[in-house]
């Protein structure tokens, strides 16, 4: 599949369970994210553990926070617990009734944000978020091998600060506590150091930067200013503003042409295996755009929803003769 | 191919220069052999010869360095990417991508050449190394040896002219070395490529270099045929010993050479006595019984038991990933165990025996010591003496401890130097006599050997020799089978986690294809493993 019609799919279900107040809707969400989430897994992605802790936290903190300090919604009570008022903070009520309606809120709430996290999980394992940077246009290279040295380095690092901790207790010193957090800090670094160092040193060797001519000086403004709109746009996409969504995404995307166009210019560097749009994906691609179109524009859930669930079905459903393509690999 | 007119470098900062006065030449399709002793200077005449010194690192550069006709003064290591390739002695902190198809793209996507020449040189260097089955992996999940393949591949599909690599074999089990190695002579004989390598394990790669440059202490460098050079560089590899030992002139380089000459020799010490079984005191200082380690996804060590006794040296040895250091921190009590049982012998001051991964880390290292792969993890202080001093506070040991054990095995080091700033050999010693401080009886090492020269290794292994005489226990992973000969009395073998054989080193060692030492190699089928073993059998019979 192309990485850009994941992420643009992705995208449309965190538009729609912005938008969406059907606790239905968001379970079905949550469940094709996850499908998509577990299915990219066993295809070689990357271990998906962080986003599904991360899910179910959301909503379980949210719950917690829901029973200490929620306001009651309507409904039966389930449990009447003592209203406990705070003297040094008047109005603040901590406890109180839990209702069936209050809860609800609050797991719709939490269950909002778990499909957040989900869908944005499911297309960084199904696309990894290194494969976009190829796609971006060569005004953002810079950017680019930016974020690809960020990415490669962060695991390294870990590992580094594991491996100094684990060098103080083999040499009796205390793990935890600010004196350790200072003792390790200092190796770990110089190791992040070093690790870039060679990085750079082999990105160097290997013809980086040997073709990519002089920047021309309009591309910074241009790039900024497509930027702000983005945000604009996206903002207004999400709350339903259409007003400044359309424009500002419009602009966005002229602006980052004009740029791309001007940057674009002189050699540049090659792709093996770029990326192709084929049917499949720009189906699901389309998807993506429906969804955050049709919530925006109040398109009942349900439809779109069934949207969602039909384009990760597109997605995860390998075309023919992918699997004998893979095994001659 | 590759000129140095009268090249010196100084690093700023430095009063002497690192390199001096250098007048070499290499001649297209030269495999050139770059050695001397740690800190000698091989990194930086290789570094000189890609443009990343001084282009890269600073310093400062008299005289010429030429590649291909193309000056390193005014072309940037970028513009010589399609000239030379640089693969650095570890291949995962040089990796850019996540797989191995994009990371051997990267170079020639950075060269933007057109895309069916990519594909086709793709399929070219896939062939070429071995690497069709691994292409759609990721770089991480890769073995060592696989690894420093991709990155030797990596390099190649920007068809260079030379290829410069910095112990490209120091990581790697004797047979994943082998086949890069193989690869290497490949590319030297098939398609021309000039290679320069530099490497401490000399009896690996001699057999195969056309010449040598040997830099020395002082930054000179001398260059001659492989035979002449490496008789002078200071405790060569076994096979120039055996060969001085012998008589033998010219010196052979590879086995099969000292095989065809070895006939009289072998008449000689047949006569002689095999040398005594070495017999451990009865005292057992720490036991495992079928310990297991788990990662996710992985079942890394599965069911081992071990004992270590008395006044042994065990080696434990294996593929790359065969558990090996997984099973050493696991015994010493400082990773976590899935399962089993380890026990470590008590001290006068606290005699009941304990599982170290319980006990405080302050009492489990009076016990057991472990000194990590890169023993500058265990370092974290700004100089030397600082670290001197820390070491004995932290192990309650009299003031000068720590230091007068790290004079014994480095000599004198400046003790305002910075840690990093030590050679390999002076920072492993540092490491271990800041582990030895406190006394332990039972002293783990993972894969000691790595970046120490011959002189360095001497030391170490006399070090755990009187450790283990003086009643303690050592137990230590090692791919240098040279090493392990000249150290280890007993040998367990891993495989995929579990133990294969466990028997004293002799046994391992002469009969095992991979594992043999060139003396054991070259003797066959006679039991000796160093030549001080021949050395003594030849007193005795004189």
């Amino acid at each position: 599949m192309h990485p850009a019609a994941w992420w643009a799919w992705a995208l449309g279900i965190v538009v729609l369970a912005g938008r969406t107040g059907s606790a239905t809707v968001l379970t079905l969400l949550a469940l094709t994210a996850l499908a998509v989430l577990l299915l990219a897994r066993r295809r070689g992605g990357p271990a998906p553990g962080a986003y599904l802790t991360l899910a179910l936290a959301v909503v379980v903190v949210r719950l917690v926070f829901h029973v200490l300090v929620g306001v009651p919604g309507g409904g039966t009570v389930i449990v009447d617990l003592p209203t406990l008022e705070v003297s040094w903070a008047p109005g603040l009520s901590l406890l109180g009734p839990i209702t069936t309606g209050g809860l609800l809120s609050a797991v719709i709430g939490g269950l909002r944000l778990a499909v957040m996290v989900l869908a944005i999980g499911a297309a960084a394992t199904a696309a990894p978020p290194t494969r976009l940077l190829p796609l971006l246009p060569p005004a953002l290279h810079h950017l680019a091998t930016a974020v690809v040295i960020a990415v490669a380095v962060a695991p390294s690092l870990s590992a580094a600060a594991g491996a100094t901790r684990r060098a103080r207790r083999l040499r009796g010193l205390p793990t935890r506590g600010v004196r350790a957090v200072a003792g390790t800090a200092l190796p770990v670094l110089a190791d992040a150091l070093d690790r870039s160092l060679a990085l750079a040193a082999s990105m160097d060797t290997r013809g980086y930067a040997r073709l990519l001519a002089p920047r021309d000086r309009r591309v910074t403004p241009l790039l900024l200013g497509s930027l702000v709109a983005l945000g604009l746009g996206t903002y207004g996409l999400l709350t339903g503003d259409l007003r400044y969504g359309l424009p500002g995404l419009a602009v966005a995307v002229l602006l980052g042409a004009v740029a791309a166009g001007l940057a674009g210019r002189g050699p540049r560097r090659t792709q093996y295996r770029p990326a192709r749009w084929r049917p499949p994906d720009l189906l699901l691609a389309c998807v993506g755009a429906l969804l955050a179109l049709g919530a925006t524009a109040g398109v009942p859930g349900g439809a779109l929803a069934a949207a969602a669930v039909l384009g990760a079905v597109v997605g995860s459903v390998r075309e023919p003769g992918a699997r004998y393509r893979e095994a001659l690999a | 191919m590759i000129r140095l007119e009268a090249v010196s470098v100084t690093y700023p900062g430095q009063a002497s220069p690192t390199l001096r006065d250098v007048d070499v030449s290499v001649a297209e399709g030269e495999l050139c052999l770059v050695v001397g002793p740690t800190g000698a200077g091989k990194s930086t005449l290789l570094r000189a010869v890609s443009g990343l010194v001084p282009h890269f690192t600073g310093g400062t550069v008299h005289g010429r360095v030429v590649v291909d006709g193309r000056d390193t003064r005014d072309h940037r290591p970028r513009d010589l990417a399609d000239v030379v390739g640089v693969v650095q002695q570890d291949p995962a902190r040089g990796f850019v991508t996540e797989t191995v198809e994009e990371e051997l793209a990267y170079a020639m996507e950075q060269l933007g050449l057109p895309s069916d020449a990519m594909r086709a040189r793709m399929e070219e260097v896939l062939d070429l190394l071995g690497l069709v089955t691994l292409r759609h992996r990721a770089l991480r999940d890769l073995s060592g040896g696989e690894q420093q393949r991709v990155a030797i591949g990596a390099v190649l599909t920007a068809h260079p002219r030379v290829l410069v690599l910095d112990e490209p074999t120091s990581a790697l089990d004797p047979a994943a070395a082998d086949d890069v190695l193989a690869a290497l002579t490949r590319l030297v004989h098939d398609h021309g490529m000039t290679v320069l390598l530099a490497e401490h394990r000399l009896e690996r790669v001699v057999q195969y270099a056309d010449r040598v440059l040997a830099v020395g202490p002082d930054g000179s460098v001398a260059e001659g045929a492989a035979g002449e050079l490496v008789v002078r560089v200071a405790g060569g590899p076994p096979l120039v010993e055996l060969a001085a030992l012998a008589g033998w002139d010219p010196v052979p380089l590879s086995v099969r050479d000292a095989r065809r000459r070895v006939a009289p020799l072998r008449a000689r010490l047949a006569a002689s006595e095999p040398p005594l079984p070495h017999v451990p005191r009865a005292a057992t200082l720490l036991s495992a019984h079928d310990v297991h380690v788990r990662y996710p996804g992985t079942h890394a060590v599965r069911g081992v038991g071990l004992e270590l006794a008395a006044g042994q040296v065990t080696a434990v040895m294996g593929r790359n990933g065969a558990g090996k250091s997984s099973l050493l921190w696991a015994v010493a009590g400082a990773a976590p165990r899935a399962a089993g049982t380890v026990l470590v012998a008590g001290r006068r001051e606290a005699p009941a025996p304990a599982d170290p991964a319980v006990l405080d880390p302050r009492e489990a290292r009076r016990r057991v010591a472990l000194v990590p792969q890169d023993p500058g993890d265990l370092l974290y202080l700004g100089s030397v003496a600082a670290e001197l001093a820390a070491s004995d506070a932290q192990a309650d040991a009299a003031p000068g401890t720590t230091a007068a054990l790290f004079a014994g095995f480095a000599g004198a080091v400046p003790a305002a130097a910075h840690p990093r700033d030590l050679s390999e050999g002076q920072r492993l010693g540092l490491a271990l006599a800041v582990q030895l401080a406190a006394g332990p009886p039972v002293l783990v090492l993972d894969e000691p050997t790595r970046g120490l020269d011959y002189a360095a290794k001497r030391v170490l292994a006399r070090l755990l020799a009187e450790h283990a005489r003086a009643g303690g226990s050592v137990l230590l992973s090692s791919h240098d089978v040279e090493f392990v000969a000249q150290c280890a009395d007993r040998v367990v073998v891993l495989a995929d986690g579990s133990v294969v054989s466990d028997a004293p080193a002799r046994e391992v060692l002469v009969a095992s294809p991979t594992f043999a030492p060139q003396v054991a190699k070259v003797l066959h089928p006679l039991p000796l493993l160093t030549v001080d073993e021949v050395r003594d059998a030849l007193a005795v019979t004189g």
